[in-house]
């Protein structure tokens, strides 16, 4: 920890110069990672265009073959383009993703709010229903989930989301007692404002940098989610990809034909990466204490 | 303070209510036959499956099976795996210690790698070090389980021979042994988890460390290590300690596929045979303790809580 | 007949284990531990369904016969046997046998376990041996079998969990928790079991072939991860694994430590068409047999077996091995053909493309499988819907008509009957896509009673040619091999084609 000492000296010996080209850069990168987000988005929608081959086209003669210049990202069990692949798979894959976590913030945050601002019994309801639903197995949600609505993407998506919930509860729950109990929101609620009005106001600000952080998260383990998914019958259905049921087709080939799992966790990657990057700028640019810095 | 705590322990009862309700409603839902199952090479015989159906109370109606059930679980019996014939209760104490293990040992190392980690990277914020912890963090949360515990397997296990690559020793059998089988799948969970821990208290960090009291404590001329550890780090710790509880629970529910992988017999392989076989029994017992447990560290994380800001408690 | 021939093989097996006092100390003799694909069920040769279990027992209980590579029947506890006529069979047992409880396996015992298989509530052995009418203790080595009619399969269902002997006094102790600690009469006892981790059993030094056992502690361990059981094997933790990933095997040639040991199993994959299961089989694919040829006729069995599965499998067009002798050997595996396929759409009056939901199980071999055919089929026509489900969904699906084509496999038995009867016969209890055609019923009838085995497979050849040239009831794709992989340590494993592992000769070196 002596390292840490050192820092404030760095920080007083700042110049402000410094301090803006380094807000600069933060902003940067977080300009980089909506960039990059903006180029996945981007491939998704023109995959039918830029991908060098139809992404379900099979070759028998050409079953897992490595990267090579006909094949920039090699092929797989089935003969088929992994970068058409990759491309068509941003589909399905960011919207898995983005949807289903957007649909688990929408669903768990007004909970979390209503269970850390009210209390007492509402909070106790809130807050078992949600312990009940965090030991109710993904597995038999998803299986029961795909028997009653059918195999659809959609429906993937609303398991994902309903399992997804309860982190978001929790976490409301939790930021939104500890500014119930701070002294400016004791002090609005004294002069007599609406209990909404405190939580858009004092309390929203306060929550959104975990939240932001948890979604951003939450976005990998959704695009994985959905291959297991699909396993069950539910999301993306064979022979339309998606990244986590290449992962799933390559388990088998780990060691014969890596680039299978290579190149699907790398898009994983980069879009976990690139919405992780926008979240922090993002947050830099709500958080009104930060901008003084 | 004690009424509380024994009003939190009377809430564990409902909870279960509640929960053996939905998981009664889901097996409703739930396709896939038991006695069908069960019936194998037979099941185009409606007298094999009428056997089996009254054998396992399945030709009743559901709220008769519940109640029969609940009737059951008050005299401290969870009934019979229907496919292998074991009482359940003796299952989940069989796999109860190895999951506590394997769980317990995942937090540790995702705890003493996340933390430390996303303090650091608060601290050295958009500085080097912090995009380091940053990308590892992030690689670590989108590598799949089944890569990175595949291949540590090949590396340690089949390259270089230094760690069984499968199979699970008892920590009373045999502690080394029992090490060396649990390492590996606890650094697969572990890694992934340390990633949303160190992400989750760097933002939390970053967001104290622009409070008026860091300020306070800096204008003060306290040392930064004080004010870091101190004043910064408490008050981030309410999102960690809420991270903290529920990743602790889903660690403690069973991780399949690196029990797969490793062959771990922990919770997570027993709940899942039991869903693709319909072994409702097993079902039902297994998620009934995975209840005991979410319900009580939710129980921890309040405490927690309260420990760490003072104020909550008059909440 | 038989008998004569099963009498030297006798005589040999006495002859071997009179030498077992030559045998060293049981302490040194090394373990073998074998890696299974998944957790066996039940332990209770009367209740167990699993094939996996099947792998357990052969080293727990011994049976009453036994079959050997080129499927015949061969002693094992029983002796010989001779059919007085063709309802009443005479069955000689192994003299000096004991179970691992001690007590002695005689006629009496027999008995017990033929009726506690035919009678236990739950039984999975009823239906195998339900032509069984009553069992007579000539002597203590001696019993007489009645059917309630001529049944030419009968004899090879004790060759497998139906013959199993199990000792009456434990099984009477234990009732319904007798699988939860077998006693049976075979090479190896058990010692314990942990679900999903482990199945430990331990020599048994009263075993009446002990001279050819030569393995302390047997240990079975599931691992479903097929990449992780192989590299169990290759760092030693285990001796001998079952390969379920064919993509495995090019990799286990190349190691030298590493041995692979293949052979034609009795089993087989195919595509169940539903033609009079409910709602779902009114559709141009369930009610037109054309539909269905053109169906068959645009998968190419070669390719996708190559692709799936390294081409190690065998092309079917039926559902009798080409290991047994009663092979039809004139139906011959269809060939692809899209412009055939393509005429034969236009006959039917169809409109193209012919959409097709492929009920599949899940796991990713099938999937791929799926796929490819998926991928064939579109070019004769076809739109392919290939529904991935898990596996007690799509047997529920199956069993209720809730499918239009399912790709399903089965294990396979060593007399053609088990593989043909319940699938194709009216009646039969797996007969999912409900197929019935009363002169198949009446071929397959016939099949069952007859002994002789070329008239057998001449009624054999019959049904088929209605059943699958004719009606195309079902789609034979590929009769799938047995495969293992062993250390080189490992001595004298010889597989037979159904896939068991039997330790007696076994050595690690």
């Amino acid at each position: 920890m002596s390292a840490t000492t050192a820092a404030p000296a760095v920080a007083k010996a700042d110049s402000p110069g410094r301090r803006a080209l380094r807000r600069f850069l933060r902003h940067r990168l977080a300009v980089l990672g909506l960039i990059i987000v903006i180029v996945f988005v981007l491939a998704a929608v023109l995959a039918p265009w830029i991908a060098p081959y139809d992404p379900v086209a099979t070759s028998w003669s050409r079953i897992r073959k490595p990267p090579s210049e006909l094949h920039w990202f090699g092929t797989d069990e089935n003969g088929r383009d992994v970068l058409s692949r990759v491309l068509w798979g941003a589909r399905a894959s960011l919207l898995a993703g983005a949807l289903s976590v957007t649909a688990a913030l929408l669903l768990g945050v007004p909970f979390g709010l209503l269970a850390g601002l009210t209390g007492g019994w509402v909070d106790t309801i809130i807050s078992r229903v949600t312990d009940a639903m965090l030991s109710v197995p993904f597995l038999i949600l998803a299986i029961a989930l795909a028997a009653f609505l059918g195999p659809a993407l959609e429906n993937a998506m609303l398991a994902i989301a309903i399992s997804a919930s309860p982190i978001f509860v929790r976490l409301a729950r939790g930021m939104a007692m500890e500014a119930k109990a701070t002294e400016w929101v004791e002090a609005a609620r004294s002069l007599g404002n609406p209990p909404w009005r405190i939580a858009m106001v004092h309390v929203l600000p306060n929550i959104v940098p975990p939240l932001l952080v948890q979604a951003t998260l939450a976005i990998a383990e959704a695009i994985i989610a959905e291959a297991s998914l699909s396993f069950l019958g539910l999301g993306q259905q064979p022979p339309n990809p998606s990244w986590g049921s290449m992962l799933n087709a390559a388990q088998r080939f780990l060691t014969q034909a890596p680039w299978m799992a290579i190149y699907p966790g790398l898009a994983i990657f980069l879009v976990v990466l690139a919405f992780n990057l926008f979240g922090d700028g993002l947050r830099d640019a709500l958080d009104p204490r930060a901008r003084g810095r | 303070m004690w009424g509380w705590l024994l009003r939190r322990l009377g809430q564990i009862i409902p909870t279960l209510l509640i929960l053996s309700v939905m998981i009664f409603a889901l097996q409703q839902l739930m396709p896939g036959d038991p006695a069908i199952i069960m019936a194998g090479e037979e099941r185009g015989d409606p007298q094999v499956l009428a056997e089996i159906r009254a054998e396992l109370m399945l030709d009743r109606p559901v709220w008769e099976q519940y109640a029969a059930w609940l009737w059951r679980l008050l005299h401290g019996d969870l009934g019979f795996s229907w496919r292998i014939r074991q009482p359940v209760g003796s299952l989940i104490l069989e796999k109860l210690p190895v999951t506590l293990q394997l769980g317990t040992m995942a937090f540790v190392i995702a705890v003493a790698i996340g933390v430390p980690a996303g303090v650091i990277s608060a601290a050295y914020r958009d500085r080097p070090a912090d995009w380091a912890a940053n990308g590892i963090a992030l690689a670590g949360i989108s590598t799949p389980n089944f890569w990175l515990g595949i291949m540590m397997i090949l590396l340690f296990s089949v390259q270089l021979g230094w760690l069984p690559p499968s199979g699970y020793v008892p920590l009373s059998e045999d502690w080394r042994q029992s090490l060396a089988t649990t390492i590996m799948p606890a650094f697969v969970l572990g890694g992934g988890i340390a990633g949303v821990f160190m992400r989750h208290t760097r933002a939390a960090m970053i967001g104290a460390l622009g409070q008026d009291y860091v300020r306070t404590a800096r204008a003060k001329g306290l040392p930064e290590r004080t004010v870091i550890g101190r004043h910064a780090l408490r008050n981030a710790l309410i999102p960690v300690v809420t991270l903290g509880t529920i990743e602790l629970g889903r660690l403690l529910a069973g991780a399949v596929l690196t029990e797969q992988i490793f062959s771990i017999p922990g919770f997570g392989k027993l709940i899942v045979d039991a869903v693709f076989n319909r072994d409702y029994p097993v079902v039902q017992g297994v998620v009934v303790t995975t209840a005991v447990i979410f319900v009580s560290l939710s129980l921890i994380g309040d405490m927690l809580y309260m420990a760490i800001n003072p104020r909550l408690r008059a909440a | 007949m038989t008998a004569r021939i099963l009498a030297p093989l006798a005589i040999a097996a006495t002859v071997l284990a009179g030498t077992a006092q030559a045998q060293a100390p049981a302490s040194n003799l090394p373990n073998l531990r074998i890696g299974l694909r998944e957790d066996p069920d039940i332990l209770d040769p009367t209740l167990a369904r699993s094939f996996v279990g099947r792998i357990v027992f052969a080293s727990l209980c011994d049976k009453l016969f036994d079959i050997n590579d080129k499927l015949e029947i061969i002693p094992q506890l029983a002796t010989s046997h001779r059919w007085e006529d063709p309802k009443t069979l005479l069955i000689t047992l192994r003299e000096g046998v004991s179970f691992h409880d001690g007590e002695k396996m005689d006629a009496e015992a027999v008995r017990y376990s033929l009726m506690r298989h035919l009678s236990m509530q739950g039984s999975f052995r009823r239906g195998e041996i339900t032509d069984l009418e009553s069992v007579e203790v000539v002597s203590p080595t001696t019993l007489r079998l009645r059917l309630k009619q001529p049944s030419s399969p009968f004899l090879s269902q004790l060759t497998d969990r139906a013959g199993m002997i199990v000792s009456p006094k434990a099984a009477e102790a234990a009732g319904r928790d007798f699988g939860a600690k077998p006693v049976c009469a075979g090479p190896f006892r058990f010692v314990e079991r942990v679900a999903q981790d482990r199945i430990v059993l331990e020599r048994f030094a009263g075993y009446w072939n002990a001279a050819n056992i030569h393995f302390n502690r047997v240990t079975f361990q599931p691992i479903t991860d097929s990449t992780a059981r192989l590299a169990n094997l290759q760092s030693g933790t285990l001796d001998l694994i079952e390969v379920t990933s064919p993509s495995d095997v090019p990799g286990i040639r190349g190691d030298r430590r590493l041995r692979l040991s293949t052979v034609d199993g009795l089993g087989y994959w195919n595509i169940i068409f539903n033609i009079g299961n409910g709602a779902r089989s009114q559709t141009p694919l369930g009610q037109d047999a054309r539909v269905r040829q053109a169906f068959d006729l645009a998968i190419d069995r070669e390719a996708l077996i190559q692709v799936v599965y390294e081409g190690l499998h065998t092309p079917a067009s039926q559902p009798i091995p080409p290991a047994s002798a009663m092979h039809v050997r004139d139906l011959a595996v269809t060939a692809r053909n899209l412009e055939r396929a393509k005429a034969l759409l236009r006959e039917a009056g169809v409109r193209t493309p012919v959409t097709i939901d492929l009920m599949l199980a899940n796991s990713p071999e099938m999937r791929q499988a799926g796929e490819v055919i998926q991928s064939m089929a579109a070019e004769a026509g076809f739109d392919v819907r290939v529904v991935a489900t898990e596996f007690a969904s799509a047997l529920q699906a199956a069993v209720r008509g809730d499918y239009q084509a399912y790709l399903n496999g089965w294990s396979g038995r060593p007399d053609p009957d088990g593989n043909v009867w319940t699938f194709m016969h009216s009646r039969g209890a797996q007969n999912d896509g409900k197929y019935a055609n009363p002169e198949v019923d009446s071929l397959l009838d016939q099949a069952r009673t007859e002994s002789d085995p070329a008239k057998r497979t001449s009624f054999y050849s019959q049904a088929f040619r209605l059943a699958l040239t004719q009606d195309r009831a079902r789609a034979y794709l590929w009769h799938p091999k047995i495969i293992m992989a062993h250390t080189a340590r490992l001595q004298g494993f010889t597989l037979v084609p159904d896939g068991l592992i039997r330790v007696q000769g076994m050595r690690l070196q």
